[in-house]
């Protein structure tokens, strides 16, 4: 297959995967950093690149609402926001996932306030972890974009809504090399949309977002539990026909020179690529390091994460998020978590970093290496909560 | 315009069996409504009275479909529904005409949907908005809103012993969304279904964004025995209170002028949510009050006379 070759933003990269995908409707609202996601689509609309309806709203909630409205019609629905935005939308996040609405939001990871911040951290897609939306995030440029293919795919396959994110300027602001697939193979890809129960299918008349009561909306919540365990084998099957097709390979997460690792260091989104430099610095050392890169983190393999651990002696898991817990940060407590079964428990600490954009040096991921050097050493963990780079 | 007898032998499709309170207005509202739009027609509610009793799973009061999303975007989900419904026929996948109706009480459209309402207008998509206007919270249990009217006895705004009720007057949400230049805005009121029907149908009619706001007595939250709603509301148009007027591309027309307006305590004095209002040391509440419905009939009659 003839691929191009382009320099792209991890914006532009989104808005092309969105043209690509040619939705029934898009409604979204600018925001930084996103706003750009929203901008080159418009202009794919003035321009007559898609058939889609664009709803130029006048507000984040709105523009979820209407793409909840869109979605539930029969359509093909995608939007785009970042931090504050996704916050307003949290309402009907829940219901969107609810409702069984296979939308796709392009997210863009930026701080929320307050004091106001407009950089890179984890923070608002972690807010919205509990919501029933698949979270995919993107190392990347190029995993921006075939992210958001596949979890146009995945959803609609699936019948839930899912973000695919990226990290606030470090990837939606930065140049990078971009391989585009030819537009119709991105439409062979996906598939028609027909969706069974449409509002607009009038002559089948359904109600849709009832008043659930006690007698059935905890079952109705246990179906959602239960598409959110069975969209694993979606994942895996998109992934796979990705693969067969275009060349790359994608899973629930990525293990980088994983399979002799003493040390490891779990991190989501442009961190990994950071790291990746690093557990190659360090393994022409000597040092048995390596780098479990978290790509979908909802749902989270739990088991197969716990599995990727099993020989290994400590982890230090990254988070680019608080959770304010004052015991760590969440993607910490549910690593945490998984390895609860593991038959020979490694290590594990918790670095929080970034928040509000604040960089990240390889000589501080070598420092996290280190320190699980000296964990292995001493047989015990001093520090579980660590922050990086931080004036104390 | 069918007669009664062709609408009465029309399929209803908001059906008997729901769970409204007796006496409701907003029933008749939306039974007329589905009665005039007909069975390709989209519903879109607010969460509210009327989403509450007509759709507890697993069973739906409703024949035609109905979305509910949340309290506050009634009117941007009728936007996305519409927004497929042209993708949609654009591609040539629907070759009928589907009426897109969004409707939400006033709290949803007054207040929290308010944002959400005027987005949908100026964007101008091709819905009707129809406000049930029962003038306060009554699915929370009677809390004020922003449509409440001046000195009525709220939850949130009781008849004290320091503040006999609401301080201040309603929004006038008719003439706010008429300032978006929409085609056609208007205010109706269920005892005059003739009026209200001609509205809808005309509303159906028109391609972009209408809007009427109906008045809906609750006899439940306004305090009148459920016999009365009919009287109740016949009595707030010919108060002038709740003046049936549209305004259609920019100009105002009155759709019924009383004979003689009556004093406007003959309608509050129906309503038990007026009732410490008739005690002698709130009298000059009444006075304010009248003043304000006369201040605005005034103003009404103006706008028509000017022709605009």
């Amino acid at each position: 297959m003839n691929k191009k070759i382009v320099a792209k933003t991890g914006n532009e990269a989104m808005a092309e995967a969105m043209r690509q995908i040619n939705p029934d409707v898009v409604a979204a609202y600018p925001i930084t950093p996103a706003t750009e996601v929203v901008q080159l689509f418009s202009k794919f609309v003035a321009d007559g690149r898609v058939d889609t309806e664009f709803v130029a709203v006048e507000s984040e909630h709105s523009a979820l609402s209407a793409c909840v409205g869109a979605s539930a019609a029969g359509g093909r629905v995608m939007t785009s926001t970042a931090s504050q935005g996704l916050a307003l939308m949290h309402e009907i996040l829940y219901i969107a996932a609810g409702l069984r609405l296979p939308i796709v939001i392009c997210e863009v990871n930026r701080s929320l306030s307050g004091p106001i911040n407009i950089h890179c951290d984890h923070s608002d897609t972690m807010g919205a972890r509990d919501t029933g939306w698949l979270q995919i995030y993107s190392e990347d440029s190029q995993e921006a974009y075939d992210n958001t293919i596949q979890a146009m795919k995945i959803a609609e396959k699936a019948f839930l809504p899912a973000m695919v994110t990226c990290d606030a300027f470090i990837i939606s602001h930065s140049m990078a090399r971009l391989e585009l697939i030819p537009d119709e193979e991105v439409q062979k890809f996906i598939g028609e949309h027909r969706r069974p129960y449409a509002l607009l299918d009038v002559d089948n008349p359904i109600t849709v977002g009832p008043l659930d009561l006690q007698d059935y909306f905890f079952e109705h919540k246990r179906q959602e539990i239960e598409a959110m365990k069975e969209v694993k084998a979606s994942i895996i099957e998109v992934a796979t026909e990705f693969e067969e097709k275009f060349g790359t390979h994608y899973g629930f997460f990525e293990e980088y020179r994983m399979d002799d690792a003493d040390s490891v260091i779990i991190a989501l989104g442009s961190t990994a690529g950071t790291t990746k430099v690093v557990v190659d610095n360090l393994r022409e050392k000597g040092m048995k390091v390596g780098l479990l890169k978290i790509r979908v983190f909802r749902p989270l393999a739990y088991e197969e994460i716990r599995n990727a651990l099993k020989n290994v002696k400590a982890v230090a898991v990254l988070d680019r998020a608080t959770g304010m817990s004052s015991f760590g940060g969440p993607v910490f407590h549910e690593i945490r978590s998984c390895l609860y079964e593991s038959e020979k428990k490694p290590f594990i600490t918790n670095y929080i970093y970034g928040l509000g954009g604040k960089d990240i040096f390889p000589e501080d991921i070598e420092n996290v290496y280190g320190e699980l050097a000296g964990i292995i050493k001493e047989g015990k963990v001093e520090k579980l909560v660590n922050y990086i780079g931080l004036r104390e | 315009m069918p007669s009664l007898k062709q609408l009465s032998s029309k399929e209803d499709l908001f059906t008997s069996g729901h769970r409204a309170c007796a006496g409701c207005g907003a029933t008749v509202i939306l039974r007329q409504t589905a009665l005039i739009a007909g069975k390709d027609t989209v519903f879109v509610g607010a969460t509210g009275c009327m989403e509450v009793v007509s759709t507890i799973f697993p069973y739906t009061a409703w024949k035609v479909p109905f979305l509910h999303n949340a309290f506050e975007n009634a009117a941007a989900t009728a936007s996305g529904v519409e927004a497929t419904y042209r993708a949609f026929k654009k591609r040539g996948d629907i070759t009928k005409k589907i009426n897109i109706i969004a409707f939400g009480g006033d709290g949803g459209t007054y207040d929290i949907g308010f944002q959400s309402l005027s987005g949908a207008m100026e964007r101008r998509h091709n819905l009707l908005y129809i406000c049930y206007n029962n003038e306060a919270y009554m699915n929370t249990g009677i809390q004020r809103s922003s449509a409440t009217p001046y000195g009525a006895a709220t939850t949130t705004s009781p008849a004290g012993t320091v503040i006999p009720g609401k301080q201040q007057f309603p929004k006038d949400l008719t003439e706010a969304i008429a300032a978006h230049d929409i085609p056609f805005a208007a205010q109706a009121a269920p005892h005059n279904w003739v009026d209200f029907t001609k509205k809808v149908e005309k509303a159906l009619s028109i391609d972009g964004p209408t809007f009427i706001n109906v008045l809906s007595p609750c006899p439940l939250g306004w305090r009148f025995p459920s016999n009365k709603t009919m009287k109740v509301s016949k009595l707030a148009a010919e108060t002038c209170f709740w003046p049936l007027y549209e305004v259609e591309n920019g100009v105002h027309k009155i759709n019924f002028k009383p004979r003689e307006k009556k004093p406007l305590v003959e309608w509050l004095k129906l309503q038990g949510r007026f009732s410490h209002l008739l005690n002698d040391k709130n009298k000059h509440i009444i006075e304010e009050a009248q003043n304000e419905v006369d201040r605005k009939w005034d103003r009404l009659q103006k706008m028509v006379e000017a022709k605009i």
